[in-house]
């Protein structure tokens, strides 16, 4: 027994410091770098994709410089491209989907992760992840079929009729527009907001709970006080991700947005999106500038969910973060 | 009780019962789609659906065979791509890489992951498209690939990671080599959530269509090979939808029937298999 006690601790360094030449042999290093070539084509890919996108909108860059962005004429015969229609119709809609989404999310998610049995909260999740495998086309054949003939017969009408008085509500109702885009858009996004807001509500430590009940709280004072506020970093990552969602969503937007670039303060008036343009111009783009400048369009699409990813995923593991630490103490 | 507390709690109670209305609201969202999917479409899934090219304009039947084997090549095109990229890149990750390069791919990786699929689209055209000098099979395949990477990369690697490092350890200890480890241990401990990742990937791309407008385009015939314009169940929904004529409208329902219906099938497959595999912690 004594001996082998004596060389165990021997053989744990020899079997480290295996030589290079050993581990070639037993085809560890051919592993590692198979294996790194493909992780760093990953990296290799993406970089490329920003570089595609910066190469390819050299033209517009050049020539309009800024004014890209502030003019709204948008001219292939004549060659003047200025983009401000398609990021206003961006904004607005992706503004009013949030509108909806957003209490109707949270207020799904607090339900989910506080009220609901397990079994039961576990069920609805997995709806939840199936609404999300929905593709955008589906939305927007649903949208072109159901929502705008709604919209055109009842909820436009409903709306003219009611609060008129805004110039929000104003104008003939087409059924496409700003706001059926917004609408279907929430739609989408909601199952993103739910997912999320769900983990980071579930990821409150369980005392935060106890110690606002016992302290008298209603189920609800507790929840909406004290829970949330906990997670308030993480919900709001949430609604980031549903916002870069929002404003990349193409198909379903193209189908139902009215495909106007016309910059309306109604939100009945039909209008255009960065991604709904690209989307339908970019296969008749005769030209080097016309392409160039769609192409421009897509690296500001990029460069705006780029930053709102970033974010998004700061918050959601800042939450967690503090969710375990306070757990562990 | 005083008037103070009453209030309150039918506060609690009230804010409590419109948390579920929100829930009962957003889950029936799903049913409302299968249902309308299913009365419009449900008559129009006929045999002439599956075999049949698209009639000329103007004339009503045919079918989108030609779509259904376009998509099934995208699809495969796709998985060629994403599947190894992802699976192998992700075994580094969990198994070899140091944490700075991890960092790297992993935020390439996210990166990649958010970027809205029409400018990978425009990606695409531009690496292979342009190149080409037309649209092609080729082309739609690999925007679909680029976007499988990121999805099967970052779940393969967190479930090769929620594999117990006991059991790296036993293979060591009996003399394997890290890669015979790898090969003959973690894989197979993983490879449930791998296969469920990988079919995630899939059915994501599989409804996926703004990235194929420019690279894939559309085609109302067969498409030989890999060089050519084809048609997709995707695109063929976004141009029947939107077009003036009933018959395509009905069509363009059936369609989205037919995509759906995979899509949640695979959905509900995948999450079967890993619901039945290896506990995986949640994280």
């Amino acid at each position: 027994m004594a001996t082998t006690t004596t060389t165990v601790p021997s053989a744990g360094p020899v079997a480290g410091s295996r030589s290079f030449l050993s581990r070639l042999r037993e085809g560890d290093e051919i592993a590692r770098l198979i294996t790194f070539l493909f992780a760093a084509s990953v990296v290799l890919v993406t970089l490329l994709l920003v570089f595609e996108l910066w190469q390819g909108s050299v033209l517009p860059r050049h020539k309009f410089g800024f004014n890209f962005f502030r003019t709204s004429v948008w001219d292939p015969i004549f060659e003047q491209f200025g983009a401000l229609p398609f990021i206003y119709g961006t904004l607005v809609t992706a503004a009013v989907s949030l509108l909806i989404a957003v209490p109707l999310g949270i207020g799904a998610a607090i339900f989910l992760a506080e009220l609901a049995p397990a079994k039961l909260s576990d069920t609805l999740e997995f709806f939840i992840d199936l609404l999300a495998a929905v593709p955008s086309v589906i939305y927007g054949l649903l949208g072109v079929f159901i929502v705008v003939p709604l919209m055109r017969e009842y909820i436009q009408p409903g709306l003219k009729h009611s609060l008129g008085f805004l110039p929000l509500f104003q104008g003939p109702a087409y059924g496409v527009g700003f706001l059926t885009a917004g609408i279907v858009l929430a739609i989408m996004v909601i199952p993103y907001i739910i997912s999320v807001s769900r983990e980071v509500l579930l990821s409150v430590p369980r005392d935060q709970r106890e110690a606002a009940l016992s302290l008298g709280a209603t189920r609800w004072e507790s929840t909406w006080k004290v829970v949330v506020p906990f997670a308030r970093t993480g919900i709001f990552g949430s609604i980031f991700l549903a916002l870069a969602r929002a404003l990349g969503e193409t198909m379903a937007v193209t189908m139902v947005i009215g495909n106007t670039p016309a910059i309306s303060a109604s939100l009945f008036s039909p209008g255009y999106s960065i991604a709904a343009v690209i989307a339908n111009e970019f296969t008749e783009a005769t030209g080097d500038l016309y392409l160039q400048s769609l192409i421009e369009l897509g690296l500001v699409l990029f460069l705006l969910t780029f930053i709102l990813n970033g974010l998004a995923r700061l918050l959601i593991l800042a939450t967690s973060q503090r969710g375990s630490e306070m757990s562990n103490v | 009780m005083s008037n103070r507390l009453r209030w309150r709690k039918f506060v609690s109670n009230f804010m409590l019962t419109m948390t579920g209305v929100c829930a009962v609201v957003a889950v029936s969202v799903l049913f409302f789609i299968l249902g309308y999917l299913v009365f419009h479409g449900g008559t129009s899934v006929s045999w002439n659906f599956f075999t049949k090219l698209p009639a000329p304009v103007g004339e009503t039947g045919g079918g989108m065979a030609n779509a259904i084997l376009g998509s099934a090549k995208l699809l495969l095109l796709a998985s060629l791509i994403g599947v190894p990229i992802g699976f192998f890149g992700a075994i580094y990750l969990a198994e070899f890489s140091g944490s700075t390069t991890a960092f790297i791919v992993r935020y390439a990786a996210d990166l990649l992951n958010g970027v809205p699929s029409i400018v990978i689209g425009i990606f695409a055209y531009s690496l292979v498209v342009l190149p080409f000098k037309h649209f092609s099979t080729l082309a739609g395949g690999f925007a679909l690939g680029l976007m499988m990477i990121p999805i099967t990369l970052r779940s393969t690697e967190e479930f090769l990671r929620s594999v117990p490092n006991a059991l790296r350890e036993a293979a060591m200890a009996l003399g394997a080599s890290k890669w015979k480890t790898i090969a003959s241990v973690i894989v197979p401990a993983a490879y449930r959530g791998i296969l469920t990742a990988v079919l995630l990937a899939f059915a994501r791309v599989a409804g996926e269509t703004a990235p194929l407008l420019f690279t894939a385009f559309g085609n109302r015939f067969w498409s030989p090979g890999w060089n050519q314009p084809t048609a997709s169940l995707p695109v063929m929904i976004f141009t029947y939808a939107i077009a003036p004529y009933d018959d395509w409208h009905r069509q363009a329902w059936a369609a989205g029937l037919v995509l759906l219906g995979l899509i949640l099938v695979i959905n509900i497959v995948a999450r079967a298999i890993l619901s039945r595999g290896i506990a995986v912690p949640r994280s």
